[in-house]
């Protein structure tokens, strides 16, 4: 036992900031030789950075603090450094290539080869051992694209163990599995643990955490705030939570004054399909309503389709086969572009701001105006002047802390660049909001001015539908939840009726 | 660079901090006017001579006038390889149809533009509607429009074209004050563009003052303003010693200020600029992409008819060879002046200045008598160079 209580890996006041934001602050981590350590902690607390800095993503010397890894300071220069000495990283977005096989990305880097050739015998004779010691049953020449998410989890798994893995770190596995593939992975966890893997599993999901973890560490907006050990401590999920979301649940949301008024925007029997797989359908019979000034919560997990729902509404910029109407103040109104959606009122504030949401090598004044660029125009010549008062009214109502409206968006913060997307779309004169993770990955002052901005939409009687994954937002900002399970709606709650537990069960009852 | 930073240098820039800061955009004028020294040092004065000048602007004007298109096309984030192709097959058409059919200049000269149009929008609906990456399109039109050609001609030359045909591009601006020597409408236009530069360059002081942006030093601006407006006046006084302004170059500078105009100043400019930044961002804030893309190709088809007839004219004859390789140096052309393989980024200025760049690189080494073998050595070097200094200069910045 005296080796169990060893350290493997001590990570002490690592500090870690980026410009405009202090995303670590002083963190602690350690964990123990063949232990289970769940890290948790809200979106945006910091995890995902202080598992960067272990796995030298953030290289050495750009961050302060330090890593000790068994038993001697460890500096990593870079991802392969870590890997090298056995910590690999499985992150929630996989980096397996869909076009290649399974053996050839289990290998992929670190081929099976001799002078250069690669040893298809080999490397398949091995794979079918690795993918054993997974528990997934599938020949080493099907394609990952072939796959579905969970079972290419278990590959980046085999992955990992194929390098001779001693620290494995998942990133939020279950994140994107249905109930029972997500046991799997849990027991396939636990049976590496058998063997002398150490994990550090990155989990929301607290029922899972408590399943499986040996210890937890709790993460908040970048610092550490206590550490549990299932053998000395009780842990329960009410004292996770709590330790999660440390405030006074009340002050975090602004409050407001609901009252709703007339119906808004009605979606009525709304059918999506793969844009890929025709036989796939992706949303099915969803039905909406959103009431001036009302702010109108979608919850659900990763995956459920709440994406898709709002972008295939909104100009069809998802999926295919679409049917379905949506109304706008009681009339049926095309939304089968982009424009005609704009046109009828709607605006949609992408989760994937960096790519879907803004030009980032264009300057902050032309990001905002690009939506209505005819409300700065006369016969489609552009009024500098009038562009760049715009774009300034919106810089001193949205807080954007810039120096001018002539910065280009990359050099914002994430919290900045968000206003700007959300000025941008304000620009539009919207009726209705479709907000996709308005808060993901911005620090927790921009938060609590969007949530001010958000009910400041809704006294001016506006329509919001907020799609978030962090429940307590929701809880705190919405009138009423939809409740989406795998491409339907599973409930619908108001707020007074809703809770954490009560949207969680609804999901797992689906 | 922290934000702190830049609010700390953009109050009072000093002139070396702003020239780092937009070293490409005066880099690149002051390499042509350096090459410009060079040559005409080299070459005795041979290179201004006011012959040679009217030259320079004949020998370039068709590949200034397909670098307009081009770089919207590479604005939008495509390329178009097609375009000498299409511009000989244009030539080769304008002489069946006035030599052979001997059908009237002006609707035949009509009749290319629209062929040309058509040209631009068959592989612009490829690329546009379908997807099909600009890079294979335009290949297969290069092919194509080339074998086209071939065929159109049987091989042989066709010419040669009646005078009111070939004034497309060997016409001159008569004198309107009958001055004649040195042309006095050539010397008021001169004396106008230079006034319009200082005015244009006044203006846009005053609005980055109103809106405090960082703008030249002012030793700076009066500098540039001063060498652009000599050069000009200088240029159009040689012009006006020889026989005035050629017909081209009034095409080719009316086409620019309103290439110019439309990409930096109307929506649909700003739209296509939007596209080529960030096409899916584009699209999702309402912005017809698809529409966009298939009108940069028509233009470029366009355009490139426009240089095809210009061309047949100045020779005065349709071969099956024109335009050959004429689209390396119209896309050289654009990326020497600053735009971005990526799309989102580049001018119009910059492009007809790049052009004027390579432009002089032909007429100067081919008048030191310089072989066709090191002039294509040196044409490429000095567009890796330019390339690399944009990769050097954002690398750092």
């Amino acid at each position: 036992m005296q080796n169990s209580t060893q350290p493997l890996l001590e990570m002490r006041a690592i500090t870690k900031t980026f410009p405009g934001v202090k995303a670590l602050d002083e963190v602690n981590l350690s964990v123990r030789k063949g232990e289970i350590h769940a890290l948790v902690g809200e979106n945006g607390a910091g995890k995902s950075t202080l598992m960067k800095v272990l796995s030298g993503v953030y290289p050495a010397g750009t961050y302060e603090g330090e890593i000790h890894y068994d038993g001697a300071l460890a500096e990593f220069a870079s991802l392969s450094d870590s890997e090298d000495r056995g910590i690999v990283i499985i992150h929630q977005e996989l980096a397996l290539v869909p076009l290649m096989s399974i053996a050839e990305n289990l290998f992929l880097g670190n081929e099976i080869a001799e002078g250069g050739v690669i040893q298809w015998q080999e490397t398949f004779r091995r794979t079918e051992e690795l993918l054993a010691k997974v528990g997934l049953r599938e020949a080493p020449g099907t394609l990952i694209d072939k796959l579905g998410v969970g079972k290419q989890q278990l590959v980046e798994i085999a992955k990992a163990l194929s390098k001779d893995v001693r620290l494995l770190i998942l990133d939020e596995p279950t994140a994107a599995l249905s109930e029972s593939d997500s046991q799997a992975l849990l027991d396939l966890i636990l049976e590496l643990k058998e063997r002398g893997v150490t994990s550090i599993i990155i989990s929301h999901k607290l029922n899972e955490v408590r399943r499986v973890a040996d210890s937890v560490t709790v993460i908040r907006d970048g610092s550490t705030v206590s550490t549990m050990d299932a053998k000395t401590d009780e842990i329960t999920e009410d004292r996770i939570v709590r330790d999660m979301v440390g405030r006074d649940m009340a002050h975090r949301y602004p409050d407001r004054e609901r009252r709703a008024g007339p119906v808004l925007m009605e979606v009525k029997d709304w059918n999506v399909w793969h844009p890929e797989h025709a036989d796939r359908q992706v949303i099915r019979d969803a039905n909406i309503t959103v009431r001036a000034g009302e702010v109108v919560g979608i919850a659900g997990l990763m995956g459920a389709g709440r994406t898709e729902l709002a972008m295939s509404i909104f100009g069809r910029s998802y999926g295919r086969n679409i049917t379905g109407t949506v109304e706008m103040n009681g009339r049926t109104v095309d939304t089968s572009t982009v424009s005609k959606a704009i046109e009828a009122g709607l605006a949609y504030v992408t989760e994937d701001r960096k790519s879907l949401g803004l030009i980032l090598d264009e300057t902050i004044q032309r990001n905002i105006t690009l939506t209505n660029l005819p409300a700065v125009s006369t016969n489609g010549v552009i009024a500098e002047n009038a562009e760049t008062q715009v774009s300034e009214s919106y810089r001193k109502a949205m807080n954007i802390r810039t120096p001018s409206v002539f910065q280009k968006v990359v050099n914002l913060s994430g919290g900045n660049q968000q206003k700007v997307v959300l000025s941008k779309w304000l620009f539009a004169e919207p009726e209705v909001l479709i907000l996709d993770e308005p808060t993901r990955g911005i620090d927790v002052g921009a938060k609590f001015e969007i949530y001010g901005l958000i009910n400041r939409l809704s006294a001016d009687g506006k329509g919001v539908v907020m799609i978030s994954s962090e429940m307590p937002e929701l809880l705190g900002m919405c009138d009423r939840i939809y409740v989406m399970g795998e491409g339907h709606f599973v409930g619908e709650l108001t707020a007074e009726e809703a809770s954490q537990e009560r949207i969680m069960s609804l999901i797992v009852n689906d | 660079m922290d934000l702190a930073d830049q609010t700390k240098t953009s109050g009072q820039p000093s002139i070396g901090h702003y020239l780092l800061g937009h070293l490409r955009e005066f880099g690149l004028l002051f390499a042509l006017i350096a090459i410009m020294i060079f040559f005409q040092i080299v070459t005795d004065g041979t290179l201004l001579r006011a012959v040679n000048l009217t030259n320079l602007f004949l020998q370039n004007s068709y590949i200034i006038i397909m670098a307009l298109g081009m770089l919207i096309v590479i604005v939008a984030g495509h390329i178009d390889l097609s375009v000498g192709s299409v511009m000989g097959f244009i030539g080769a058409l304008a002489a069946v149809m006035i030599v052979e059919w001997e059908l009237a200049v002006l609707p035949a000269i009509l009749l290319c533009l629209v062929a040309g149009a058509l040209i631009g929008a068959w592989q612009g609906y490829w690329v546009a509607y379908w997807k099909i990456p600009s890079f294979i399109v335009t290949l297969a039109g290069m092919l194509v429009f080339r074998g086209m050609s071939l065929w159109l001609l049987e091989g042989q030359s066709v010419g040669p074209f009646p005078k009111s045909f070939q004034l497309l591009s060997t016409g001159f601006i008569p004198d309107i004050f009958g001055i004649d020597r040195p042309n006095g409408t050539a010397l008021a236009a001169g004396v106008i563009a230079a006034m319009l530069i200082i005015w244009l360059g006044l203006r846009a002081r005053a609005r980055n003052k109103r809106y405090g942006i960082e703008g030249e030093p002012l030793p700076f601006f009066v500098a540039r303003t001063g060498i652009v407006v000599c050069a000009v006046l200088f240029i159009f006084y040689k012009l006006a010693e020889f026989r005035g302004m050629p017909n081209v170059l009034i095409t080719m500078a009316v086409l620019t200020v309103i290439y110019a105009f439309v990409t930096e100043n109307t929506t649909l400019g700003r739209r296509v600029y939007a596209l080529g930044g960030n096409e899916k961002a584009a699209k999702l804030s309402g912005i017809k992409t698809e529409r966009l893309t298939f009108l940069a190709f028509v233009n470029m088809g366009l355009l490139a008819a426009l240089a095809g007839l210009i061309f047949a004219a100045r020779l005065n004859t349709a071969t099956p060879k024109a335009g050959f390789g004429f689209e390396l140096d119209v896309i050289a052309a654009v990326f020497i002046g600053g735009a971005s393989m990526s799309g989102g980024v580049g001018k119009i200025v910059g492009a007809v200045v790049g052009a004027f760049i390579m432009g002089v690189l032909n007429n100067g080494m081919s008048i030191m008598g310089i072989g066709i073998d090191y002039q294509q050595v040196i044409k490429g070097l000095v567009l890796l160079a330019a390339v690399f200094f944009d990769v050097y200069n954002k690398s750092k910045g």
